[in-house]
C-alpha cells in the first residue's frame, strides 16, 4: 500500500495544480466577495463598519463565498469518470479526505489574503485587527473544509448538486459563524481591538473543527464505496 | 496456486433489477477471457465488480486470491482497469496524469519518469505527451489510458472494448502493452466476437437478466 | 414481524398520554408567573426532549447502519429522523405559543434552547431533500446515514455555541413563585416525558410495520410479475 503520506501530497498537488492553471474558482470568488462588499455598503448605507456589524458582514460574505467555491473541487473529479482513478489506487482513503479538505483550505485562505484587505480598506480604520483576525478565521477556514468537503463528496453525486451543498452546509456552518463572529466582533470595535471571550471563542472553533475532522476520518471510507 | 478469478454464482442488483443474475467463472492465471454479450448484459458491471469498483450484491468472488469485497484492498494496485472513461484529468497533460497515477501506485521519483517515458515511447505519445488532456482527440487519449492501466505492471487487466478510438497503429501499438503476456492475466470485453477469440482462452456470454458460466474459446 | 408488540404499546401510550393530560389539568398547581398558559410546557419540553433523543437514535442507528451494510438499520434511522422532525414542528408551535403567552411575541431570540431546537430542525429538515437528491438507493441509505451521524454530532456543539452567545440568559420558567420546581410540576413533567417518548416509539414502530407491509406486498407483486401500483417515484427507504 502506497505511504498515506505520499498519497496525500500527490492528491493534493493535482488539485492545487489544476486550479493554479485553470483559476476556475478563486477569482470567481474574491469577485464575488468584495462585489458583495459592495452590495453591503448600499444594503446598509454605511461607509464605515464596526464591532458586530463589521463581524456580520465579513463573515457572512465570505461564507457565501465559500459556499460557492466548494462544489468546485469535486465536480473536476466528477467529470472524468467520478473518483475512480483514485478508488482504484492502493491507497489509504482517508488520505483523499484529508486532501480534499487541505485543499478547500487553501482556496479559502487564499481567499481571505485577497479579500480581507479590501475590506479593511473599505470599512475600516485601522488594520490593527488584522493578526487576530488571521488566527481565527484560519480556525474557522478549518471548520468549513472539513464541514464543506464532507458535504460536497456526496452533492457531488446527486441530482441537485448546485443548490444541495448550500442548503445543507448552511445550517452545518451556524455553530461555526456563531463562533466566529464571537471571536471578531470585539477585534473590530470602534476604540482599536478588544479581546473579549477571544481564547473562549477560539476554543469552541477548534472544538468544531476537531469534531468534524473526526467525523470525515471516520465516515469517508464510506463515501467511496459503491 | 490461486486462480486469477473465481466467481461461483455472483450477482450484482441495482434495487430490482439484477445487472449480473449468478455468474461462474474459474480463470487461471496467465490467461485470457473473452466477455460478449450484447447491451445491457452487464459487461461493463462484470468489470467493475472485478475492479473492486463495486460490490457484489451476493455469490462468490475472489480475485487474485483475495475474496470480494472484504479484501478488496489486498488486490487495488494489482489491477489495471481500461475503461469507457479514460479517468485522465483533462487541464493536466498525458505525463502528468501517469505521474499522479504512477505516485498513487507508490512508485516513485526516477523509476516513474523512466517508465513513463518508455510507456509513452511504446505508444507513440512522446511528441504530445506535454500537451494538456483536453487538447488530445479520443485516440489518443485513449493511448494515454493505456500507459496508465499497465504503468503499475498488474497482474490482471481489465480492458473494456480497449480498441475503441484506436487507429491502425494504435491498435497495433496498444496490443504491444495489454496484450497478452507470460503471467498476466486478462479479462477483454468486446461487441466484436472475432476480433478477440484467437488470443483468448476462455468465453463468458453474458444474457440480460440470466445467470451464465464460461466456457473454453 | 415489525407489528409484534404494536398493540400493547399503543395501549400504554393512549392511557400514559390520557394520565399526563389528567395531571396536567387537575393536579400540577397554576404557575405562580403564567398562569394557566404554562401548562404549554408539559407538552412542550417533553417534545422537544423525545426529539431530540429521537435525533441521537437516528445517528445511532446510521452508525449501525455503516458498519453492517444491513438495510433494515437504515430504514429505522430514516423512520426515526422522520418521526423527530414532525416532533419538532410540534415543538416550535408550542414554542411560539409559550413565547406569544409569557413575553407577548410569537417568537424571541433570548430563550437559547429554544433558538438552538430551531436550528437543529432546520438542519434535520434538509435531510429530506438532501436524501430524495440520490438516486442509487444503496448509496442514498449510506449518504444519509453519513449525513445522521454529522448532523447528530453537530446537535451539541449547536447548544453550546447558541448558549454561549447569549449574553442574558433568559430565566427559566420552571419554577413557581418560591424558585425550583414543586414535587408535582416535576411528577407532571416526568409523566408527560414518558408519554411523549411512549408515542413517538409507537409512531415509529407503527411507520416501520406500514412500511414493512408494503414491501412485503412489492416484493409479491414482483415476484408474480404483476405491474405495480404506480411507480416508485421517491425512492423511499423500502423495509424488508
Amino acid at each position: 500500500m502506497t505511504p498515506t503520506r505520499v498519497a496525500f501530497s500527490a492528491l493534493l498537488g493535482k488539485d492545487l495544480r489544476t486550479e493554479l492553471r485553470t483559476l476556475q474558482s478563486l477569482p470567481a470568488m474574491a469577485l464575488f466577495a468584495v462585489t458583495t462588499f459592495v452590495i453591503f455598503r448600499f444594503g446598509l448605507d454605511r461607509t464605515a463598519l464596526s464591532g458586530s456589524l463589521a463581524a456580520g458582514v465579513l463573515w457572512v460574505t465570505l461564507l457565501f463565498a465559500a459556499i460557492l467555491g466548494i462544489n468546485r473541487l469535486f465536480v473536476a473529479e466528477r467529470e472524468e469518470g467520478g473518483f475512480d482513478a483514485v478508488r482504484l489506487a492502493p491507497i489509504d482513503r482517508t488520505a483523499v479526505f484529508a486532501a480534499k479538505a487541505a485543499a478547500l483550505l487553501v482556496y479559502l485562505v487564499a481567499l481571505e489574503l485577497i479579500t480581507v484587505p479590501i475590506f479593511a480598506i473599505f470599512f475600516l480604520d485601522s488594520a490593527a485587527a488584522l493578526p487576530p483576525l488571521a488566527l481565527a478565521l484560519l480556525l474557522a477556514d478549518l471548520g468549513l473544509a472539513a464541514t464543506g468537503t464532507l458535504i460536497s463528496s456526496m452533492a457531488v453525486n446527486s441530482r441537485a448538486r448546485d443548490l444541495l451543498t448550500p442548503l445543507v452546509l448552511l445550517p452545518l456552518a451556524v455553530p461555526l459563524s456563531i463562533a466566529t463572529t464571537g471571536a471578531i466582533e470585539p477585534l473590530l470595535g470602534v476604540g482599536g481591538p478588544t479581546y473579549e471571550r477571544f481564547g473562549t471563542w477560539l476554543a469552541v472553533l477548534g472544538l468544531y473543527d476537531l469534531i468534524f475532522l473526526l467525523v470525515g476520518y471516520a465516515v469517508f471510507d464510506f463515501l467511496l464505496e459503491d | 496456486m490461486t486462480e486469477a478469478i473465481e466467481l461461483r454464482g455472483l450477482r450484482r442488483e441495482y434495487g430490482e433489477r439484477a445487472a449480473l443474475a449468478g455468474v461462474d467463472l474459474s480463470l487461471r492465471r496467465g490467461e485470457s477471457l473473452l466477455v460478449l454479450g450484447p447491451n445491457g448484459a452487464g459487461k461493463t458491471t462484470l468489470l467493475r465488480v472485478l475492479a473492486t469498483l463495486l460490490r457484489p450484491s451476493g455469490g462468490k468472488a475472489s480475485v487474485l486470491g483475495a475474496a470480494l469485497p472484504g479484501e478488496a484492498w489486498k488486490v487495488r494496485g494489482r489491477i489495471g482497469l481500461l475503461g469507457h472513461d479514460a479517468l485522465l484529468y483533462r487541464d493536466l497533460s498525458g505525463r502528468e496524469n501517469l505521474r499522479f497515477h504512477a505516485r498513487l501506485h507508490g512508485i516513485g521519483g526516477d523509476d516513474a519518469e523512466a517508465r513513463i517515458d518508455e510507456l509513452l515511447g511504446a505508444a507513440g505519445m512522446a511528441r504530445r505527451a506535454d500537451d494538456r488532456v483536453a487538447e488530445l482527440s479520443a485516440g489518443m487519449r485513449q493511448r494515454i489510458a493505456v500507459c496508465r492501466c499497465v504503468l503499475h505492471e498488474p497482474e490482471l487487466l481489465l480492458l473494456d472494448e480497449p480498441d475503441s478510438n484506436l487507429d491502425a497503429e494504435g491498435r497495433e501499438l496498444a496490443q504491444g502493452l495489454i496484450g497478452p503476456a507470460p503471467g498476466r492475466s486478462r479479462v477483454l470485453v468486446s461487441h466484436d466476437p472475432e476480433r478477440f477469440r484467437a488470443e483468448s482462452d476462455q468465453v463468458l456470454r453474458l444474457g440480460i437478466g440470466e445467470a451464465a458460466g464460461a466456457a473454453a474459446a | 414481524m415489525y407489528g409484534n408488540g404494536l398493540k400493547p404499546l399503543s395501549i400504554a401510550t393512549v392511557a400514559t398520554l390520557a394520565l399526563s393530560l389528567s395531571l396536567v389539568f387537575f393536579y400540577a398547581p397554576l404557575d405562580a408567573d403564567q398562569g394557566f398558559i404554562q401548562k404549554i410546557f408539559y407538552l412542550h419540553v417533553p417534545l422537544a426532549i423525545t426529539a431530540l433523543i429521537g435525533f441521537v437514535i437516528g445517528g445511532v442507528f446510521a452508525i449501525l447502519h455503516l458498519r453492517s451494510g444491513d438495510s433494515r438499520w437504515d430504514a429505522y434511522s430514516y423512520v426515526s429522523i422522520h418521526m423527530s422532525v414532525i416532533f419538532g414542528v410540534a415543538v416550535l408551535i408550542t414554542g411560539a405559543i409559550w413565547a406569544k403567552a409569557s413575553w407577548g411575541h410569537w417568537w424571541v431570540w433570548d430563550e437559547p434552547t429554544l433558538v438552538s431546537f430551531l436550528i437543529v430542525f432546520l438542519m434535520y429538515a434538509t435531510y429530506y431533500p438532501f436524501r430524495y437528491a440520490i438516486e442509487d438507493r444503496d448509496r442514498q441509505a449510506r449518504y444519509a446515514s453519513v449525513f445522521a451521524i454529522t448532523a447528530g454530532a453537530f446537535v451539541p456543539l449547536n447548544f453550546m455555541a447558541v448558549r454561549m452567545a447569549e449574553s442574558l440568559v433568559h430565566p427559566r420558567t420552571f419554577a413557581t413563585a418560591e424558585g425550583g420546581l414543586p414535587a408535582e410540576m416535576m411528577l407532571t413533567f416526568l409523566v408527560s416525558l414518558v408519554a411523549m417518548g411512549l408515542l413517538w416509539t409507537t409512531l415509529v414502530k407503527f411507520e416501520l410495520t406500514a412500511k414493512s407491509a408494503s414491501g412485503q406486498l412489492k416484493r409479491l407483486r414482483r415476484a408474480l410479475d404483476a405491474p405495480s401500483s404506480g411507480g416508485a417515484s421517491r425512492v423511499a427507504p423500502e423495509v424488508s
